[in-house]
């Protein structure tokens, strides 16, 4: 990994689990090895507002939110607010959005938060059995099964 | 988990954005935590913990010192046998806060030392830390968390940070120490100034601050969040990063600034550490005044570093938050548009009908001024306008500081009468769904003492004092209001309905709860 950390930044409203896959990323980083800091917004979130969590790793990482244009990966789980955030990712940067995937494949909408993981997921350099620990680790059970799908169709995109 | 390690024996507070979850999960982690009606009350709930020779924390959001400053001042006066450490989780930027204040002015003016983690890592050693210094000087401590620091998540080792054991609980008597009366609070001021210059001394010689050997033609003084931003943005410059900002190690950052050709302060909101260094006579470089306002990031420091302060970028705005669709709030709103009200309003969810489609709430000041700013307006208008005012106050709020206005609002009736809303959604929302005292419920959601807010009003004497769930009948409830209006006299009405978001919990809470325990 080089110097400089890889910024991830999700993006989405207020309930679709935006902070729920950064916290899923930043644990597959973690136990990688490397250093990773999170930063959120919370508050007045809950109300269906804007929400985006920042996820930064890498061998050193100092502030814990992505600078504007500086984000290698920006992931938006709500198509509308793709414009919002856009601003975020750098020049050459890679944008996940929920165009990508065919929704009617999920076993649950709500899932979509983790399918965009899965096409995440593509581009980083951790195992995917990282990933489905994660999953496991930060999912009720309940869910577990219907999110591993979610999360290999969109590996799988 | 800095509290688990330290054996704090009780912490107390009231949730607040960014400040709720320590407390919660002090909880889950198996310590003891509650909330208490306000952050005055926590407080003083604290200080009597570390007067007993424990070990105490008590949290809230910067706004809540404001309510809690009384007890806070003097007890910087006291003689602690424990620990108290009390978290002031500030918001610059106003992420959900009404202003964006900067509490260490409240460490200067209360005489309380005060200090800043910068990341997750220190929150944990620095809260050990405070708990040292509480105990080793016998004063309270103030752990200054700022939205960055409280909300971001970075590694963290335990144990880093060893502390001695608390002290077995126990009262010794000692007046002058403790009883704050004129004759013993005047030696007791003597005595804090006189503690003060020993931690400042402690600070310069050793405390907890942090040298990046850099450059020497640029060195920055900094603390907190601010610490990490100035890191990246100028990887090649000499930090001074410090931990406790207050009382300052004036004598460390006088040899920094003297050991660079510039010398740097970054810093967040106020120009605090600027205005200390400049007091001290330090030569300092402080930020434009834009960069007062609003949170700071790697980008405004690398700003401030290149003495740059055109017009920044305004991000684009994200959909703003909403009352959710079903919300009793919105039942509730709707009724007071219909009847043209003039709604004196406060602080919860409840705020969110400022915004369109209601436009219904024309005031908010701090929590529990609803009801006072709406009997001053009712004082004052003519008798056509005074009789359209209604004071709209959430269940949490109306608990916190809505008690004493109605209680004025008894003492000192205006002519018109009055009508006072209690939006009582069974639950503290706007933070995440904690108990309050209303509910009957403790922190960890098992049965206790519930104040019954009806019960409450009648026994103040107040006549007209009515239940309703204002989502089953629109016009009944519309109606109910309007014969409020219509009576000079004084009402109160309770719109109860839960939260749509925490009904399924509140269901489950009062199941386990009424589950034989034996």
């Amino acid at each position: 990994m080089s110097n400089q950390p890889t910024n991830v930044v999700i993006a989405g409203l207020g309930g679709q689990g935006v902070i729920k896959a950064s916290d899923i990323l930043a644990d597959v980083a973690f136990n990688s090895g490397v250093e990773v800091k999170k930063s959120e917004l919370h508050g007045m979130s809950q109300r269906g507002g804007s929400v985006s969590s920042d996820v930064r790793f890498g061998e050193r990482v100092f502030s814990p939110m992505v600078s504007a244009g500086k984000a290698d990966f920006l992931v938006v789980i709500s198509q509308d607010q793709v414009p919002v955030n856009i601003a975020a990712l750098s020049k050459g940067g890679v944008l996940i959005e929920p165009s990508l995937i065919d929704e009617s494949k999920l076993p649950n909408k709500k899932s979509i938060n983790v399918a965009l993981l899965g096409v995440l997921s593509h581009h980083l350099p951790f195992p995917v059995e990282a990933w489905t620990a994660a999953l496991q680790r930060n999912l009720p059970e309940k869910l577990h099964e219907a999110n591993l799908i979610a999360f290999s169709i969109g590996r799988n995109q | 988990m800095a509290a688990i390690d330290a054996g704090v024996k009780l912490g107390t507070g009231y949730p607040g954005t960014p400040s709720t979850e320590i407390l919660e999960t002090f909880e889950t982690l198996g310590g003891r935590a509650q909330w208490s009606p306000n952050e005055k009350v926590a407080l003083e709930v604290g200080i009597g913990v570390a007067f007993s020779g424990a070990r105490a924390l008590v949290t809230m959001k910067h706004v809540g010192l404001n309510v809690a400053a009384d007890p806070l001042f003097t007890v910087a006066y006291t003689r602690l046998d424990g620990a108290l450490i009390v978290v002031s989780a500030d918001d610059p930027g106003m992420a959900s806060s009404q202003n964006e204040q900067d509490n260490r002015r409240y460490a200067l003016a209360a005489g309380v030392p005060m200090l800043e983690p910068s990341d997750s890592q220190e929150a944990y050693e620095f809260m050990l830390r405070a708990i040292e210094i509480s105990e080793r000087w016998q004063v309270p401590v103030l752990l200054r968390m700022t939205t960055r620091v409280c909300h971001s998540k970075t590694i963290v080792k335990r144990g880093t940070v060893n502390i001695p054991p608390p002290h077995t609980p126990h009262f010794e008597h000692d007046f002058p120490s403790r009883v704050m009366i004129p004759a013993y609070a005047r030696p007791a001021h003597l005595r804090l100034r006189k503690t003060l210059a020993q931690i400042a001394a402690w600070n310069d010689a050793e405390g907890l601050n942090q040298l990046v050997a850099g450059s020497s033609s640029v060195g920055i003084i900094t603390s907190g969040i601010a610490f990490q931003y100035a890191r990246e943005a100028a990887p090649e410059a000499s930090i001074l990063k410090l931990g406790v900002t207050y009382p300052l190690p004036i004598e460390r950052m006088r040899a920094f600034a003297e050991s660079v050709d510039l010398c740097y302060v970054i810093e967040e909101g106020d120009p605090y550490l600027v205005e200390a260094a400049r007091t001290a006579g330090i030569a300092v470089e402080a930020k434009p005044e834009i960069y007062r306002f609003g949170e700071l990031n790697t980008a405004r420091v690398r700003r401030i570093l290149n003495d740059d302060s055109s017009p920044e970028a305004k991000p684009i705005p994200g959909k703003p938050p909403a009352l959710c669709p079903g919300c009793p709030h919105r039942s509730v709103y709707n009724a007071l548009k219909n009847l043209n009200c003039l709604v004196p309003g406060d602080i919860g969810c409840y705020s969110l009908g400022v915004l369109p489609p209601f436009e219904a709430m024309d005031t908010l000041v701090c929590m529990g001024a609803g009801i006072g700013v709406g009997l001053g307006m009712r004082h004052s208008l003519p008798p056509e306008e005074a009789r359209r005012v209604v004071s709209v106050i959430g269940d949490s709020t109306f608990v916190h500081s809505g008690i004493t206005g109605l209680v004025e609002m008894v003492y000192n009736p205006p002519e018109s009468g009055h009508v006072v809303l209690i939006l009582d959604n069974g639950t503290t929302a706007m933070t995440g769904m904690q108990e309050h005292p209303g509910t009957g419920r403790t922190l960890a959601h098992a049965h206790t003492g519930k104040v019954v807010f009806e019960d409450l009003a009648r026994s103040l004497g107040i006549k007209n004092v009515h239940v309703i769930d204002p989502t089953q009948d629109a016009a009944k409830f519309e109606a109910l209001i309007q014969s409020c209006l219509n009576k000079p006299e004084l009402s109160v009405v309770i719109a109860r309905r839960d939260c749509l978001l925490a009904t399924r919990s509140i269901h489950e809470y009062e199941r386990c709860n009424e589950q034989p325990t034996d």
